[in-house]
């Protein structure tokens, strides 16, 4: 969510007097239950994420005990494969997921939005192109591309940033381009060309503001995703490398204690779980507030 | 000019070669013609020059970009897909039989989902608005928000080790078996992506059938005195299939990709966890190979569903003529 607050300037040319459209969307889409259940949800996800390194009992990669040793007052937890706390690496191991995470979901709207701009306001023969370029990316799944850049250059975690980012972008541009492309039309944007201004001020200030809505929407779905690439990524052993405390890393790492000691994996799964079902009810929320104020503002 | 159905189709076919090749040439020039040294890149830095100049012959990188790619694809096209470094076998004996396992699980996956996501469509949107259709749809939403391997994770939990010991946590398949005779084996891989695409079929099925059910020719049968099932399941549900087909199509290509994650939990032979151990190992003939195999459903599932979209819609149809 916030980094589509991040990419959008402030639309003071468009409806001085009514609240901003987005506002207005956020206004609604908390009146739905979905979206405050999700806002916790993400809300505690994050708080473990961010301040969880500061209350670990131990260090993330200290051993404590024996390995797979069960919950005791030294490890409430139980210890990992190796015998370190799982308390501590689950309270250490949220950043990694979440932050790279975020990084590939602002990559991927930044770039899918400027294509999708530059789409909808081009030439014709340059929107083909663009969008060509796009499908050739979603013709392959997601992880599929990471894989093949990860097969390449190595588990490098700016490569994940990237090749995530980059997988964003195709939708975020069709999205993008497809809300625009009859914003372009209007007469609004005619007045503005007519008055002179720049093209990258007519795609900011003027048309971006009135796709927020769609993107909005979009991100949030785009984000639920980049946790779960991201997480899964290193889960396959792509991303963060041993000994580092990660949540998909640690889920790995303690697979083949599951019958001795669960919690190694059952509390890193549990939070990745959460953490996107708490994104997509968020979306959810926005998504029927959208089509709620599209549909003349009726019921909820 | 091609004009009508047939037209359409050969049109949408060729578009998708179009696209396979491009894809073809991103694979490529992601795996071998990056800036340095990609045998390097696979040995590690202790490499001898000796092991070095063996792998550039064997890699073909003695000769420019161009050379090598178009061997690459004439090897492709002929089905002459190198060797693979790890296995020092051809590529294609390698993944031959991983593609039947694969394909025999994508198949269970497609005849269980589609079927139980097009009955939960119909009876929620039947049922609009009751506790039981919100009820379903926070639950699918949720579940749709769970990456793969989430599900997979905990599905093990709880039927394979933790909570119920009722199913194997690994799919272990002799090689020289067929996947469908370990049918205990399927249960756990098949489930994870059942759960993984039915909720995205059950949304867009839920749509079609609301628009369906407010349409006149229901309201037509129910006046006649139709019992509600009938109305339900011989006149709507067909109707509101339509739309849904591309949507399907779509998730089916969406599991060419899942089953590279699920495969890896469950250490099913397939060609996902292939290509999860050719990434790790760096065996580059078998990544190009797999990407391009999986790249290859994925793009033909689109097109697939593009032509039966038309096809199906009489509206669309006529528009072509």
């Amino acid at each position: 969510m916030t980094e589509a607050a991040a990419v959008q300037p402030t639309p003071a040319l468009t409806a001085p007097t009514q609240p901003r459209p987005v506002v207005l969307l956020l206004r609604r889409a908390w009146r739905q239950t979905r979206t405050k259940v999700g806002v916790v949800l993400v809300l505690l996800l994050v708080g473990i994420a961010v301040i969880g390194p500061f209350l670990a009992p131990h260090s993330p990669t200290e051993f404590v005990a024996a390995p797979y040793a069960h919950p005791s007052s030294t490890a409430l937890l139980g210890t990992d494969s190796l015998g370190r706390d799982v308390l501590s690496r689950f309270l250490w191991g949220g950043r990694s997921v979440l932050g790279l995470a975020l990084a590939a979901t602002a990559i991927g709207l930044a770039l899918g939005v400027t294509i999708g701009l530059v789409a909808a306001y081009a030439s014709a023969t340059a929107d083909d192109v663009l969008m060509r370029a796009m499908d050739v990316i979603l013709a392959f799944p997601s992880l599929v591309l990471a894989l093949v850049a990860v097969a390449t250059v190595g588990p490098q975690l700016w490569l994940l940033v990237l090749v995530v980012g980059i997988t964003t972008a195709p939708r975020v541009s069709r999205v993008t381009r497809g809300s625009s492309v009859e914003i372009v039309e209007r007469d609004f944007v005619s007045a503005a060309e007519a008055m002179g201004e720049s093209r990258r001020k007519i795609l900011l200030g003027e048309i971006l503001p009135n796709v927020a809505s769609p993107l909005l929407v979009e991100a949030s779905l785009r984000l639920t995703y980049s946790i779960g690439l991201i997480a899964a990524l290193s889960f396959l052993g792509f991303g963060l490398q041993p000994p580092a405390a990660d949540w998909g890393l640690m889920i790995n790492e303690n697979r083949q204690g599951l019958t001795v000691q669960p919690w190694g994996v059952v509390a890193p799964v549990l939070a990745i779980a959460l953490l996107t079902i708490g994104t997509s009810l968020i979306g959810d929320g926005v998504a029927r507030a959208s089509a709620g104020i599209e549909r003349g503002g009726g019921a909820e | 000019m091609l004009h009508g159905i047939s037209g359409f189709i050969i049109r949408r076919l060729l578009l998708g070669l179009l696209t396979l090749l491009l894809v073809s040439l991103v694979v490529f020039a992601a795996t071998q013609a990056l800036p340095g040294d990609p045998a390097r890149a696979i040995l590690g830095r202790s490499a001898t020059p000796d092991s070095l100049r063996a792998l550039r012959e064997q890699l073909n990188l003695n000769q420019s970009a161009i050379v090598q790619y178009g061997d690459w694809l004439k090897g492709l096209v002929t089905g002459d897909l190198g060797t693979s470094l790890a296995a020092h076998e051809p590529v294609s004996q390698v993944i031959g039989k991983r593609i039947e396992n694969s394909a025999v699980l994508m198949l269970f996956a497609a005849l269980i989902s589609i079927p139980l996501a097009v009955a939960i469509g119909a009876v929620t949107a039947r049922r609009r608005d009751s506790t039981f259709d919100h009820g379903m749809s926070v639950g699918l939403l949720g579940l749709a928000a769970l990456p793969e391997f989430v599900v997979a994770i905990l599905l093990v939990v709880l039927l394979g080790t933790t909570v119920f010991q009722v199913l194997p946590a690994v799919s272990l398949i002799p090689p020289q078996d067929h996947a469908w005779e370990h049918p205990k084996e399927l249960v756990l891989p098949v489930l994870t992506l059942v759960i993984a695409v039915t909720p995205y079929i059950s949304r867009i099925m839920r749509a079609s059938m609301v628009e369906v059910l407010e349409s006149d020719y229901v309201e037509m049968a129910r006046l006649k005195g139709m019992p509600e099932q009938k109305v339900l399941w011989r006149h709507a549900v067909p109707n509101g299939i339509a739309p849904t087909i591309q949507v399907v199509a779509l998730n089916l290509a969406y599991l060419a990709g899942g089953i590279v994650v699920v495969e890896f939990v469950f250490g099913y032979p397939g060609i996902g966890a292939a290509f999860v151990d050719a990434v790790a190992n760096r065996d580059i003939p078998v990544v190009q190979a797999l990407a391009i195999v999986i790249a290859a459903v994925y793009v033909f599932l689109n097109v697939a569903a593009d032509v039966v979209t038309i096809l199906v819609s009489p509206r669309l149809r006529t528009s072509l003529r």
